[in-house]
């Protein structure tokens, strides 16, 4: 069963509907118990970085979580800031991350090169440069595009664990790897065929 | 590279679609699932889905329509229409949406931004202007108008959308009343001088008569969104509905040739 960490925060439902719609079972998981089926694990998350930790630490599902990740190595795919709580830490909180991909979420507005030149949020659809090694991009056309919308970017410690990145003033990895701990910066969820394919290859992981 | 948004602006109105002209006239066009459905098939950047009764009404937002097209939409949508609490704004993200929209609540209350803004985000944030030329004997330049164009405010809307990005909105939608409908062009001026004061992203709507159009505002204004309304519902002079939307290799062309 895929599982679905509803922690109170972001968009599960669109998950729900687009695994649904590719005929795969996949359910909210509100508790521990609900996590124990779980053979694959979407952490979806949107606002901001504390707020989604804490809302995390406090669901009860925490120890569950980092038991069935790290011990029982179930494959687990961060969307958006679910992705950034991959990390170690964040330029938009002081709460620590999880710190499944070593890391640290940069705000753009914070890089000197970037800051005040463009608009943000970085907003819309942008092509990815996938590393031809990623599984999560097997059997993808040439040049996918993803629809963006977030300020804050994982900036990996380790280069090889990143699958793809995007540019937008600067290169930001964009999807990252690391055993069976993945991220996506993007929104698979909505981004018809390209996002649909993606999530298709994590489930077949 | 970033690309400029397409994206369908759907009206609501008595549970159906429809497109209305200089904001009157509201032309019942179909279904709103059903277009949601065909934007879906049609791989649609973005959708804008305005009720453009709950504000006039006084109503709260309609939670039920809104779970029903959030379940359909698998391209990102946005919601506006009667929200005038963070408590409404999270329980609509809830139901699927990536953004709401704000507007006459915003522009009476700023500070509500900020407080969407610390539940959801700012990137969820989008605060819509609706503008038009003043009109009397000496009047020059432009007023915000809120209410389906009914309720007038006397503030300059380069004033109020800096504002509200100030506020917390996280994108700021242009909506012109005087070409609404109209199919005449997007009021690139307005555009123009609105995007030079803005840091967020910006979407225009109102206007949009042909995709040479779009083309014209990309050109004006670099990558924004191109909120459009009769031009992807209507066909032809005699405005026969017809949903229609461009492909994505035609949006790469209109996006290279405004060579930004």
């Amino acid at each position: 069963m895929i599982r679905i960490i509803d922690y109170g925060v972001g968009n599960i439902q669109a998950f729900v509907t687009m695994f649904k719609s590719l005929g795969l079972p996949a359910e909210r998981a509100h508790t521990s118990t609900d996590l124990t089926d779980a053979t694959k694990l979407i952490l979806p998350g949107v606002g901001a970085f504390d707020h989604a930790m804490e809302k995390l630490n406090k669901s009860g599902m925490r120890d569950t979580l980092d038991a069935i990740v790290l011990e029982q190595q179930v494959p687990v795919l961060g969307v958006c800031v679910g992705m950034q709580m991959l990390a170690s830490s964040s330029d938009e909180g002081v709460l620590p991350g999880l710190n499944w991909i070593p890391g640290h979420v940069r705000a753009f507005d914070n890089n000197t090169e970037t800051a005040g030149q463009l608009p943000m949020p970085h907003m819309g659809w942008n092509d990815l440069q996938v590393n031809p090694g990623s599984k999560l991009f097997s059997g993808f056309e040439p040049q996918p595009r993803f629809y963006f919308l977030h300020s804050y970017y994982f900036d990996c410690y380790n280069k090889t664990d990143v699958a793809a990145t995007a540019t937008y003033g600067l290169e930001f990895p964009c999807v990252i790897s690391k055993g069976h701990i993945h991220g996506v910066q993007c929104h698979p969820e909505k981004s018809h065929q390209f996002g649909a394919q993606l999530l298709k290859n994590f489930v077949e992981l | 590279m970033l690309r400029p948004r397409f994206i369908p602006c759907l009206l609501i109105h008595k549970g159906g679609l429809v497109k209305t002209q200089m904001f009157k006239s509201p032309k019942y066009v179909g279904d709103p699932i059903n277009a949601i459905k065909i934007f879906n098939e049609k791989k649609a950047d973005e959708l804008l889905v305005l009720d453009i009764d709950a504000t006039a009404n006084g109503v709260e937002p309609n939670y039920n329509l809104i779970a029903k097209f959030a379940a359909e939409c698998r391209m990102p949508v946005c919601y506006g229409g009667g929200i005038t609490s963070a408590e409404q704004a999270l329980r609509i993200i809830d139901l699927g949406v990536e953004k709401v929209a704000i507007s006459a609540a915003a522009i009476e209350n700023p500070n509500l931004l900020t407080e969407i803004a610390h539940t959801i985000g700012r990137q969820s944030v989008v605060a819509v202007l609706d503008v038009r030329k003043k009109i009397g004997l000496f009047s020059k330049g432009y007023e915000i108008c809120t209410h389906n164009g009914k309720i007038t405010h006397n503030l300059a809307p380069s004033t109020v959308a800096k504002t509200l990005q100030d506020a917390g909105a996280g994108e700021i939608v242009l909506n012109s009343v005087d070409c609404d409908g109209e199919m005449k062009g997007y009021d690139l001026m307005l555009a123009q001088q609105m995007r030079e004061v803005l840091s967020v992203p910006m979407t225009v709507l109102g206007g949009a008569g042909s995709l040479s159009d779009i083309g014209a505002l990309i050109r004006a204004c670099g990558v924004v969104g191109a909120g459009v309304g009769s031009l992807f519902v209507f066909k032809g002079k005699y405005r026969a509905v017809l949903i229609n939307y461009p492909t994505m290799l035609k949006r790469d062309e209109i996006f290279q040739n405004a060579n930004v």
